[in-house]
């Protein structure tokens, strides 16, 4: 695709969204038989995959902490999830995303109840369209639920960007490509950040602006995180009457 | 980390901590003074364009190769930056040898995009045969002696070395050697979080027990071209915006006091 002439006209972006609308969210807990929590997780063009396994032993032993959990976290992407097919493997990319990503949770986490084991998350990317690492904790965080690992609480994340001079949320492939900037954001319920990166070209307003919105967005799909798990435990616990 | 190592970090981290409650710092800094900053350009003949900063402790070296090469299928027009950033274990006792860790990883890109992403570099001057023949910009950043803060003192000098590099033009038959073609003059500022407080420009010592350090980019006009968070402690809205803030200001003199185009 070659650059569009515009990325929005009168308020309406190509895919039709409104500046402030999120991409259709679509939540799967629990899709996983051999993981102890996953979650498919789609994100308009993404779909991304998250398996947790853990708390469990850690390999190599000299990774382990006498006085918590490690969390280790791999973000990968698929080679056929791109229009040019990825080199398979951990890149320079993957990996900062990977480390970003891990810090984006580890603050939910009770790590100090497991000292010298693991909480391994795996993020599988299977289609990417710009914003699978902001999809890939969402995935996360909800499989990390569904795990039974102890959290103070989930997190969720967004990015908001600026495209034609307008700040808008959650940027697609071609906003991204062709837009001024994109910021992902990673939040708590309580309002605490945990994930704040930035590239392109933002003013001290507009940056405020887009911060604003990334934390808006975070909070609609914070929401949809907790019913995607209501869904499939508050039937169990409904059912699960002591006597 | 050996024990001993880890009860030291302990003790120092009280230490620090306790200083940072009555509004000291180890140094005898303010929260939002930067260390001396030194800065000497052209110390290497062999490369297009050099500079070695002193950011207190810290001591690093960026060289600047620019050499002909191939450009990417999807800019056939646009010159090329690689900026590449190793942690090599001549500089800290807790680097090691062999291929570069996440940290290392992340600060070399966050550098990278700083450079990339503030349109610093007219990348479509860096042509010379569309489709075929464009200008490769490899900055290497050196570090010599960990002091903290690596991550703005590579930016600067990334910066200082690109404001004095050459397009070798010579010696490929292309006429007289050019400035490279500069647009903007990022500077990159750094904050940690240490129990609440916010300080600019840590020192190793504070950079080791930092909740959570904040990178911000900015240009000349104060726009910011790159954010990067970096640690495991989460920032409330009214700190970010405080670090943007203090930021974008502090960028503003470092650009006026050192990297005068």
């Amino acid at each position: 695709m070659t650059k569009p002439e515009k990325l929005i006209e009168n308020g309406i972006r190509l895919d039709g969204r409104k500046p402030d609308e999120l991409r259709p969210i679509k939540i799967k807990v629990g899709v996983l038989n051999r993981a102890d929590g996953s979650c498919y997780f789609e994100f308009g063009g993404n779909k991304v995959i998250a398996a947790v396994y853990g708390p469990r032993e850690v390999h190599p032993r000299h990774m382990q902490k006498s006085t918590s959990a490690v969390v280790r976290y791999r973000y990968n992407m698929a080679s056929f999830s791109v229009e040019e097919r990825k080199r398979p493997g951990p890149d320079r990319r993957s990996i900062e995303v990977s480390k970003v990503s891990r810090e984006a949770l580890e603050p939910v986490i009770f790590q100090e109840y497991f000292p010298r084991s693991a909480i391994d998350i795996f993020v599988e990317v299977l289609q990417a369209d710009a914003g699978t690492r902001t999809a890939g904790i969402n995935a996360a965080s909800i499989a990390l639920a569904d795990a039974g690992i102890p959290m103070k609480s989930l997190v969720s994340a967004c990015a908001a960007g600026k495209i034609d001079d307008t700040v808008v949320l959650d940027l697609n492939k071609d906003e991204d490509n062709y837009g001024q900037a994109d910021m992902p954001i990673a939040m708590t319920p309580e309002g605490n950040i945990t994930l704040l990166q930035m590239d392109g070209h933002l003013t001290r307003d507009e940056f405020g602006e887009a911060f604003e919105l990334a934390k808006n967005g975070c909070k609609a799909i914070y929401e949809l995180q907790r019913a995607a798990l209501m869904e499939k435990y508050a039937s169990q616990m409904e059912g699960d009457v002591i006597e | 980390m050996s024990l001993s190592n880890e009860v030291m970090t302990e003790l120092r981290k009280d230490y620090i901590y306790n200083l940072m409650v009555k509004g000291e710092r180890e140094d005898g800094r303010a929260f939002d003074q930067y260390r001396e900053i030194t800065i000497e350009t052209n110390v290497i003949n062999k490369a297009e364009g050099s500079a070695r900063v002193h950011l207190g402790d810290t001591d690093l070296v960026v060289g600047v190769k620019i050499q002909p090469g191939t450009p990417f299928p999807d800019t056939p027009d646009m010159g090329v930056i690689i900026t590449n950033l190793e942690l090599i274990p001549l500089a800290s006792p807790v680097f090691e040898a062999g291929p570069p860790r996440e940290d290392a990883i992340e600060l070399a890109r966050v550098v990278d995009r700083g450079v990339r992403e503030s349109g610093a570099v007219d990348l479509s001057k860096l042509c010379i045969t569309p489709g075929e023949k464009v200008w490769m910009v490899f900055i290497d950043v050196h570090v010599l002696d960990d002091g903290g803060n690596i991550m703005d003192a590579a930016s600067l000098g990334a910066v200082a070395a690109l404001l004095t590099s050459k397009l070798p033009n010579k010696r490929y038959d292309l006429g007289e050697d050019a400035n490279v073609p500069m647009r903007d003059v990022p500077v990159a500022v750094t904050a940690v979080e240490i129990g609440g407080s916010i300080m600019l420009d840590p020192s190793q010592d504070e950079e080791s027990i930092a909740g959570t350090k904040l990178t911000v980019t900015s240009n000349q006009n104060g726009a910011i071209s790159a954010m990067q968070k970096s640690g495991v402690h989460p920032l409330t809205t009214e700190q970010i915006n405080y670090i943007v803030d203090i930021a974008i200001e502090k960028a503003k003199e470092i650009r006026e006091k050192f990297l005068v185009i």
